[in-house]
Parts: structure tokens; sequence; C-alpha cells
């Protein structure tokens, strides 16, 4: 579709295998599932000790999800990591504050993109706290593992998601009808 | 050692995962929007790969299984509510350190964002746990021990299943 950025890109099906390929070595070899949200429950804590350290050390949660340095933190690091390397030496990097699908809709102004992302992370975290894990948690690791609460969370996560995009751009029915009379 | 092969994994995953495109806004909301499902091809072959994998292992007595435990009131609530954010933010929690090392820097007011999401859950974590957390408790339930068949019969359906899907998604030009 978007093939101006597509230099470089891989088939998401060979891509999506490798990297089952590499959640199973990674439970082989390290024990670990893949995951991301409850690091953000750690960084939310380390930071949050600069301000309140009384509060990171006695707020239950905390303690059950304390703030240090494990596995899944590098891993989350680690994306940054690997995107990067990917998107330099393989192509699609790309400065960008605001997404081309939003600049189309909404124009290039950076404020309303970064309220709405703003917005949009802390909802999204709030959630995927509650629901205990994201869609590489319970997505991923969850529906792998054929486990229950996995394929529920998945079903919210595209249902709410699905919800607020139609909420955000219109109907996509609209959206193709616009495009047919451009 | 353990940090090692988080940071190895990442780097992979961060790697494959910009290769496959789908860091980007564009195609999270694509996805969303029903109107470019790379994501969802994305997905659903890393499952059918990780599926079949990961309990041939555990067959064989090589890997744990690590089964989230199961609650209709925070599984659907939150799920629901992750899903209203993902579509305004469009990157989620692991995909937005990839989309910042991509250049798409509106990821990192995401980033902060589910911070302040982090924080405000552990503030309020002990009063959810006396309601939300109490409404419809099934435990570490997976599909096989609800229906009492073997996780093969379950693999086989799920993976005719995700194969249809995936057909019935490039048949449509998805």
């Amino acid at each position: 579709m978007n093939s101006q950025n597509d230099r470089g890109a891989w088939s998401p099906y060979v891509a999506g295998a490798l990297s089952g390929l590499l959640a199973v070595a990674s439970v082989w070899v390290a024990g670990k599932y893949l995951g991301a949200s409850t690091t953000f429950v750690r960084g939310a804590g380390m930071l949050e000790r600069f301000v309140s350290p009384e509060a990171v050390a006695t707020l239950s949660y905390y303690l059950k999800e304390k703030p240090i340095f494990d596995w899944q933190y590098l891993f989350v690091l680690g994306i940054l990591v690997g995107a990067f390397l990917a998107a330099r030496l393989g192509g699609g990097f790309k400065v960008q504050a605001v997404p081309d699908m939003w600049r189309e809709r909404f124009g290039p102004a950076r404020g309303p993109r970064a309220v709405t992302a703003f917005l949009g992370g802390v909802v999204a975290m709030y959630g995927a706290r509650l629901a205990g894990g994201c869609p590489s948690g319970h997505g991923l690791s969850g529906m792998a593992q054929l486990s229950v609460s996995g394929f529920i969370a998945a079903a919210g996560f595209f249902i709410g998601g699905i919800v607020m995009a139609r909420l955000v751009y219109g109907g996509a029915t609209h959206g193709n009808a616009a495009r047919r009379l451009n | 050692m353990e940090l090692i092969y988080g940071l190895v994994t990442g780097i992979i995953f961060g790697f494959l995962t910009q290769k496959a495109r789908v860091l980007r806004y564009d195609k999270q909301l694509g996805a969303l929007r029903l109107q470019d499902l790379t994501i969802v091809k994305f997905m659903l072959s890393n499952i059918l790969v990780a599926m079949a994998g990961i309990y041939l292992l555990h067959d064989l007595g090589l890997v744990k299984l690590s089964v989230k435990a199961a609650a209709l009131g925070p599984n659907i609530l939150g799920g629901l509510l992750f899903g209203l954010g993902w579509g305004l933010l469009g990157y989620c929690p692991g995909t937005s350190l990839g989309a910042v090392g991509e250049g798409r820097f509106d990821a990192l007011w995401g980033i902060a964002g589910m911070l302040v999401g982090a924080a405000a859950f552990a503030h309020t974590y002990d009063a959810l746990k006396a309601t939300v957390y109490t409404w419809g408790v099934l435990d570490k339930l997976t599909l096989p021990d609800l229906f009492g068949v073997s996780h093969w019969v379950v693999i086989a359906l799920l993976t005719a299943t995700y194969l249809l899907v995936l057909r019935f998604i490039e048949r449509r030009g998805l």
C-alpha cells in the first residue's frame, strides 16, 4: 500500500513467522515469554522515586512490579535498538512528528497529535495493566499458549481500537467513499 | 545473563517488526480502520509458529507454560480500555519504542503518557483489587482445559481457522 516507504520491507508472514521462532527460542533458552507493558510500571516507579520515594516504597503494585531492570525491561529497550538498526541499514527511517495518515486527516500541526498520543498512552497503559498485558503479552504470548485470558483481552484490544479509530477517522466506508471521489 | 538475553531478544524483535513495517502508526490505524491488515498477518504468523513450537517443547518437558490468570472483569474492561487508548495513540507498548527507533518521534508522547498511565494504575490498584478483579475470576485457564480436549486438537483447529482468516484477508486485498 504505502509503496514510497517500503524499500527493504519484508513480507509480514516471513517476519511474523521468524518472530514466532524467536518467541519459542526465548522460552526455551531463557524461559521468558515476550511482553512489554510491565516494563512501563517499572519505568514509572523509577521516575516516581524522584518525586515521592515513599509512594514507590509502599504501594503494593510497585512492590509487586519493582522498579528494577529485568529481562523484559531490556527486551523493550532492545526493540528500539533493533528497529533503529533495521531502519538505518535497510530503509524506512524517517524523522517524523506527525504520521502520514494523521497529517492527511488533521493537518501537519504537532500539538494536536502530541496531546492525542499522550492521552491515548495514559488510557492504553491503564487498560493494559488492568487487563494484565498488552498485544505482546496477551496477544502473542497468551494466544500462543491457548490462554483464555489472552483471547478475551485481544478481542477487547481490537474492539476498543476499531471503535476509537471510527471515532477519530469516521467510518471505514466513509473513508473509502472519500477516496473514490478523489 | 538474563538481561543480555532480554536485550538480544529485543533487538531481533525490533529488527523483525521494523522489517514487517508493523511499528508504524499508519499500519496500526490501518488495521483498526480495517484497511490494511499487515499487523494481523504478522501477529497470526507469529502465533501459528509459537503455538506449535511452545506446545511441542512443553510435551517434551523442555519448557514451562506461563499462563496469565483469566478474570472477565479486568480482562474485558482492561482490554477495551487498552483498545480505546490504542486507537488514539496508534502504537502499542512494545512497538512505541520501535517507532522511536524508526524516527517516529510522536511515539515519545505516547511513551510519556504510558508511564503516567502505569503510575495511575499503581496508585489505584488496591481499590481495583477489591472490585473489578473479583468479577468473573476463571484462574489460569487454557482453551484445552475449558473444552476438556487435547491441546493438539485445539492447535489444529486454530491453525485451520487462522489460515482461513489469512486467506480471506489476502482475497480481500487487505
